[in-house]
Parts: structure tokens; sequence; C-alpha cells
């Protein structure tokens, strides 16, 4: 897979391509949030973007490459005041090719279901495409603390 | 998964001495925790002061382990780092929880000294 165009060529940015799987959806969070720009951030900061990062990776490995094995890209973009991100693979398209809204599931002890609350929660501008096979999502995470 | 526990007549204390509960070790610990609660009947205390980082599969993985314990074994939880008590916060899976400041503080509230 080619990594995605950079629309932000003056921006601090890191992308890397990772398998879609959980131990190198860990890898990978760790190497994103020790370089530049995360590692730059607040550790709060850095904190939130690590969880978004990793709910949607593991959405990625979990339900896009339920049936397969395959990879995920993504970029990171430090631009004022937002960090913009970037997330593609070549899994299975979302459900209605629309993103789950994210409602807090409603029983007593819910134990999945978090996963699109938080990163609805945590992000702005999300949008999702899915074009000649491949899932485009994109998003920013507002840098004020 | 690393879990350090300590035994006493009215609690037992367990220490996640990981750094992540993830996507990748969350049905581990779940399995962990049902071993180790698998006899007694003291009230259970998580600690997570270790923990750094918790997403919505290890919430998920501590959610079922209070589940599996029942009414009558609460699950209470200690030393939640920045990022793991935002993760609680975010998802009101704080209001479910008995959360304390840290471990010597919940067993001092367990054993009711």
């Amino acid at each position: 897979m080619q990594p995605a165009p950079d629309p932000f060529v003056q921006a601090d940015t890191h992308d890397l391509v990772l398998r879609a799987e959980p131990a190198s959806v860990r890898a990978a969070l760790l190497a994103v949030t020790a370089v530049s720009p995360v590692a730059d951030l607040s550790p709060d900061l850095r904190g939130t973007v690590e969880l978004v990062l990793a709910e949607v990776l593991n959405n990625v490995a979990e339900h896009a490459y339920a049936d397969s094995a395959g990879h995920v890209a993504v970029t990171v973009a430090l631009q004022p005041g937002v960090l913009w991100c970037e997330v593609v693979d070549e899994g299975a398209p979302m459900p209605g090719s629309t993103l789950p809204e994210g409602r807090l599931p409603k029983d007593d002890l819910p134990e999945g279901g978090f996963g699109w609350h938080l990163i609805r929660t945590m992000t702005r501008d999300l949008q999702y495409r899915r074009q000649r096979g491949t899932n485009r999502l994109t998003f920013i995470i507002p840098l004020q603390e | 998964m690393q879990l350090k526990t300590q035994s006493r007549p009215r609690v037992l204390t367990v220490e996640v001495m990981e750094d992540r509960i993830d996507a990748a070790t969350a049905i581990q610990f779940k399995e962990r925790m049902r071993d180790i609660t698998r006899t007694g009947d003291q009230r259970v205390v998580l600690d997570l002061a270790r923990v750094q980082f918790l997403d919505s599969s290890g919430l998920g993985a501590i959610v079922a382990v209070k589940k599996m314990l029942g009414p009558d074994r609460p699950l209470e939880l200690s030393g939640l780092t920045p990022t793991v008590e935002k993760v609680f916060r975010l998802t009101r899976m704080d209001s479910i929880f008995t959360i304390h400041p840290s471990v010597e503080v919940a067993v001092s509230h367990a054993t009711g000294t």
C-alpha cells in the first residue's frame, strides 16, 4: 500500500504502516508516541492521541480485517492547534458505509461498545470514505487543554 | 500478564504489574483474574497504579471481571493514572466502580479500620 499523499508538506508529520493485529498495534502506538510530533505534546495530550489511535487501529484489526490479514497506514501531522490524523486500510468497508454513532451501550455492565464513543468524544471533523477498495478515515484531535 | 496478589481476611488485592491493559492482553487479563478469584469470597481491589494505558478492550475486560465476580463480591479499583481515569470518565464507567485513590486507602475501607 502506498502511504497517503501528504497534504501538509510544511507540517511536522509522521507516518507508518503496520500489520493490523493487536501486538503490532501496540508496537505502532509506542512508536508514534515516542517521536515528533506526538512526543512533543503534553503527557495528557499524548495519552489522548494514543487512546484515539488505539481505538481506530484495533477497530481496523478486529472488523475491517475480521476475515483476513492486512496492513493499515497511519499518518499524523501537526497543524496549528490540532493534530491531523489519517488511517487507511484495504479491509472490508464499514457496515452501511457509514461510521457508527458511538452511543454508549445501555446495559448495566457493558463489556464492549465503548470504542466509537471514545473516538467521537476526543476527535473533531471525523470523515470516512470508501474508495477503490480502501477505507480512509480522517479526523483531528484538538490540542487545547 | 503479571498480577501480584495479596490475600487478607476480608480483602484480596490484585496489583497489575504491567503498564498496559489493551487489545493484545485483555483476554489474558480476564483469564488470570478468573484463576485468581476462583476461590475465596473477599472483596477484590484491583490496583491499577502501574497501568499507564487502558483501551476499550482493557476496560471491557475489567467490566467482565466485575460481572464474573457477581453482585456479592464487589470489584473495586485503586490508583488510576490520568489516561486510565479518562477512559473510565468518558465512558461513565467511573459510576459503576468504587474507585479509591490508592490501594492502602482501598484496604482500610474494605477492612473498616
